[in-house]
Order: C-alpha cells, then structure tokens, then sequence
C-alpha cells in the first residue's frame, strides 16, 4: 500500500464531511475517485496529500504517519495537484515547472545539474518545450493544465494526486490530459489518485474507481465491478443504462433522466 | 528534448537581472552622489570627496559630515527597506495594492511617538524614535494575533488586513485625540507625519540600521518561500513549504523594516506601495530578484525625491514624504491606467 486513509474524520470547523473513511492505494495504479458534487471527494483527496489534516484517524505513506515526516520529505515522495490552482500574472510555463523543484532546493543550493535536467524532461513529456518561455496567461486552457502537471512532474515524485484536473476543459483538451496521465502511469509506472467528474472517462483511464457518497465509500474495484446501473441509482440517484464503451470496451454510462422522488 | 533545450533559459535570463542589478546599484550611487552635493547650500563634488576622506573643518566639510551624509545613509536605508518591505507585502498578500502600512505600523508609530511626549515627556523627535519603533512592533504584533485569532492554521492575507485597518482605525482615533489636547505632542507630530529624512543626525541611521539588516536577513530568508506561496496555499504546502511559518516570517520581516523606516522618517509607506510596480517588469514574478530590485530602486527613489525637495521651494525646502506623494500620485496613476494592476 502506497498511500492509506484509516478511519479517517475530515471536516472544516465544525462540519465533519467525511466521518471515519478506510482506503488504500496500490502502488503503480491510477485510481479514481467519482461521486456526486459535496460527496467529500475533494476533502479526501487533499487529505492524502496532507493539505487538509483529519480531524480523526491518520493518513499514511509508505506505511509511515505522514504527520509525521517532514513535509518536505512528504513533498519528494507525493506530488499533489489542486483543483484549479493559479499562477501570478507574467510567470512563464518554464519557471512554474522550475518552481516544481522547490522541495529539492535549500537556501545556499538554489539552482543545480538535477533541478535542470529535471525541468527539461517534464516539460519534455508534457510537450510543453516549444512553449517554455510563453507566460502562462497566453495558453490555452488545456496547455495551462499540462503546464501544471509538468510543474508536479517536475518535483520528481512518483505518487501524484490530480484534482479534477480536467475541469473547464472541452473533451478533446480532457482527453488530451488524460493520455498524459496514462502516459505517465505507463512509462514510468507511477501511482496516480485523481478526482474526475466524468464517469466514462473515469472508467476508461482507471485501473480502479472508488465511489463516494456523503463521506462513505460505497464501492471501490475495477471499473466493471463498481459502474453498475444499480450503482448509479444508489450514489448519483441517476436512472442509466450501462453498455460497453465501443472503443474501449469499458462501462459506458447512458443516462435515462433522474431518478422519481417519492 | 534534452536538457540543452531550455539550458539558455537561466543562463540569459540571469545575465540580464544581474545587468539590472548592477545598473539599479549605479543608479542608487548617482543618486548618493547628488544628495551629498545638492542642496540649499551646492557643494562642487571635489569638495565633497574631500569632506568624506580628508576633512579638515572647513564649512563644506561640516555640511557634508554632520548634514548630508546622515540625511543620505538615512534615506538608503529607509528607501531600502520600505522598497523591501513593500514587496513582501504585495507577495504575501498577493494584493498589488497592499503597502507596508496594512500591518498597522505607522498609526502604531505614532501613537507611541505622541503619547511618550505626553506621557514619558520624551520632548524631541530623536528621542521618541524609540518610542515609534516599539509602538510599530507592538501594533503589528497585535494586527498579527488578531488576525489569527477564530482561524485555524495561522492568519490569511484577508484576517490579516481587516485587523490592520481596525487596528489602525483605533490608534488613529487616540493619536488625533492626544495631538489635539497637546500642543507639543503636535508639534513634534507634524513635522514627523509629512515624512523626512532631514535633520535626523547621524544617531537616527545608526538607531534603525540594526532592525534594517535583521528584516533584510528575514527578507532573503522568505523569498524562496514567498515564490511557492505565489502559487496558492495548497500548491505551496503540496511542495513542502511549511505556509504559517513563511507568513510568520515575511510579516517579521515587513514589521522589523516598515516599522524601523517609518519611526525615523514618519509616514512614508507610499514607496512601499509603488516601487514594486517599477521593480516587477525588470525582475518578473520571481522574488529572489524581486525583492532586491525593490529595495534598491526604493533607495534611489527616496533620494532622489529628497534632492528634488531640497531645490524646488527655494530658499525652504519640501518634505520628502511631501514630494514623494506630489510626484508619486500622478505617477501612480498614469501605471494604473497604462496597464492595470498585474495580478499576483
């Protein structure tokens, strides 16, 4: 178990979102997380990457309390992208992916052989090299978003938690960042978590999909084992037909209409 | 492709911030050069060398050691740190409008300043730079507390300005309270509100000059950390940067700094406001050489305003916070309107 969540209690203040949550993360797997909007989706991930500390139950690394290890040791293990992050105005894509390199840099040591290396080969498998010096501001949303993924490539982590990193994306751009993402979980075997609104492309770029509901888990597994009709009625209350992807052969979500309230 | 394709990248654009530093310092030491020598009484510049390295008590000499040096080493010194101080701020806040004085240290100052007359009978404005420079301290202290206090984790840029503004509003109110009931207090407050360098002695630059180089120290100490939290919170603690210990640190900073140049020099937080929109196109968003550029063009601009007050009411002179405002304003507003605000 890469990563793990054990009875985990996760709120802000006083609202508990998620009360006494369990889940763990294989190693080299790209898991998704699905759920309807307030789900607790978000909140969980954030808590895996130590952005959010539970206010009960412990989160752990490599079988360590991440607590407790320096947080900038965490930040060489774990990358964590949020949810539409922005960047100040005239930063170039070239030194947001530098700035990745934060966590490995101290005070008398700020700019090294690694760090360059580093930054040339994320924005190398992002495709971004041509665009280096463009500010970001001047990209397109989907290049925008690759430029940030390079940025958590570029701290050189093997664990990367993505949330929703396809919103306001239109479905070619969506696309686009998730070949990245199975890009990257095949050629260099990382473990990804990631927090993904759309069910079929949920289904097709996951090797596992967990759903949630009001802060449970109410089924986690294979795409096929957990997007069954009787699922989404359950969590999306959503009336569905599930087929087979004609591409990819994965569940393929048809919605009906919403389910009658009685 | 390979590493030599962005290689250029930090090399060129090293090359060129460190061209602009050099050309930043050069124009800080023209600056220092017309400060020593202008003036209601025009020194030639041999004269003035002569004065710094062979002095031999002849009038020049002593307008030049006793006058313009200090004036000049007071002016680099607050211009530096209210430049400084005044880029924390705007990176803390990511606020392009913030200045120093959001943290409350100027009402702070001289609330302190007035109430040791009245108080301690402290009588001079020599004297009661101590006061000033306590009364900044405390007052930021306090805006910190209050703006942590309800939150979780330490205050945010938002908790940290509304406390300021109350913070301020309050010493506002009992410093007018006190300048009103008493005639000295509003004397010696008068003249130190308008904003000077001038007549301070040598003792005001040596007074503040530890409490500049300790902000300066905490200043590059926050830089690296003030770049990551440029990106938000969440990225920033995500690369490992521990976020309530670098907004502990950079308010530090800008306190030590703004409350030591505000104490000698009374309101001149403007500089703070406007220097890191003339630092930012030369130096990007990145605040290693952000953070210096602004402190070398606040020193310029402090001096240089201050030589400008000195010549243009003849035989009297202008106040520098005075000129600073006067020129600073319009200035302020042609950037607003060029080009508006970079987000930060």
């Amino acid at each position: 178990m890469r990563l793990q969540a054990a009875g985990v209690k996760l709120g802000y203040g006083d609202r508990l979102i998620v009360d006494g949550l369990d889940l763990g993360i294989e190693a080299s797997t790209v898991t998704t997380i699905i759920g309807p909007n307030g789900c607790g989706k978000s909140t969980l991930l954030r808590a895996l990457g130590r952005l959010l500390k539970p206010q009960g139950g412990e989160v752990l690394l490599d079988g360590k309390r991440i607590d407790r290890i320096p947080t900038r040791e965490v930040a060489k293990v774990l990358g964590v992208l949020p949810q539409a992050p922005s960047a100040p105005e005239g930063l170039t894509v070239a030194d947001l992916v530098a700035r990745g390199r934060h966590p490995h840099q101290t005070w008398y040591r700020q700019w090294s052989s690694d760090d360059e290396g580093a930054v040339a080969a994320a924005l190398d498998m992002t495709g971004l090299s041509d665009l280096a010096e463009r500010p970001l501001e001047e990209l397109s949303g989907g290049q925008r978003q690759r430029a940030w993924i390079s940025m958590a490539l570029a701290q050189g982590t093997d664990l990367l938690l993505l949330d929703e990193p396809t919103t306001f994306l239109d479905l070619a751009h969506q696309v686009e960042v998730l070949e990245l993402v199975r890009h990257l979980h095949e050629a260099a075997g990382r473990t990804v978590v990631m927090v993904l609104h759309d069910l079929n492309l949920a289904a097709r770029y996951a090797d596992r999909l967990v759903a949630m509901r009001a802060g449970r888990v109410v089924a986690s597994g294979t795409p096929h084992e957990v997007l069954t009709e009787g699922l989404l009625r359950e969590v999306f209350e959503l009336d569905a037909k599930v087929i087979a992807d004609p591409v990819a052969g994965t569940p393929l979500v048809v919605p009906i209409g919403p389910l009658p309230r009685d | 492709m390979s590493a030599t394709a962005v290689a250029p990248r930090p090399h060129g654009l090293r090359r060129r911030r460190l061209t602009v530093l050099l050309a930043l310092l050069a124009a800080v030491a023209v600056a220092v050069v017309l400060s020593v020598t202008i003036g209601s009484k025009s020194v030639p510049l041999a004269d003035a060398w002569h004065a710094l390295t062979a002095p031999t008590g002849t009038e020049n000499d002593i307008v030049i050691r006793s006058l313009r040096l200090p004036r000049t080493a007071l002016g680099i010194l607050a211009g530096l740190a209210l430049g400084v101080a005044g880029a924390l701020m705007q990176g803390h806040t990511r606020n392009p409008l913030a200045d120093p004085g959001l943290l409350g240290v100027t009402q702070g100052a001289a609330f302190a300043m007035v109430s040791s007359i009245i108080l301690l009978g402290a009588s001079s404005l020599l004297t009661s730079i101590w006061y000033g420079l306590a009364g900044a301290l405390v007052a930021s202290v306090a805006v910190f507390a209050l703006g942590m206090a309800g939150g979780r984790g330490g205050p945010t840029p938002v908790t940290l300005a509304l406390a300021g503004t109350a913070v301020s509003a309050l010493l506002y109110a009992l410093t007018s309270t006190i300048v009103l009931l008493d005639e000295q207090a509003m004397d010696v407050f008068r003249f130190w509100q308008a904003g000077s360098i001038a007549s301070r002695g040598a003792d005001v630059a040596w007074q503040v000059l530890p409490f500049v180089l300790a902000g300066l120290v905490l200043a590059v100490a926050n830089a690296p950390g003030l770049n990551a939290l440029s990106l938000g919170e969440d990225v920033a603690r995500g690369l490992g940067q521990n976020v309530s210990r670098t907004r502990a640190v950079g308010v530090a900073a800008v306190t030590l700094l703004s409350g030591a140049a505000v104490a000698a020099c009374g309101s001149l937080a403007f500089v703070g406001l406007i220097v890191p929109h003339l630092a930012r196109p030369l130096s990007g968003t990145d605040h290693r050489w952000l953070l210096p550029f602004s402190g070398l063009i606040g020193a310029a601009l402090l001096l240089v305003a201050d030589v400008v007050g000195r010549v243009v009411a003849p035989p009297g002179e202008l106040e520098v916070g005075v000129v600073l405002a006067l020129l600073g304003a319009p200035f302020f507003v042609a950037l607003v309107r060029r080009r508006k605000p970079v987000r930060l």
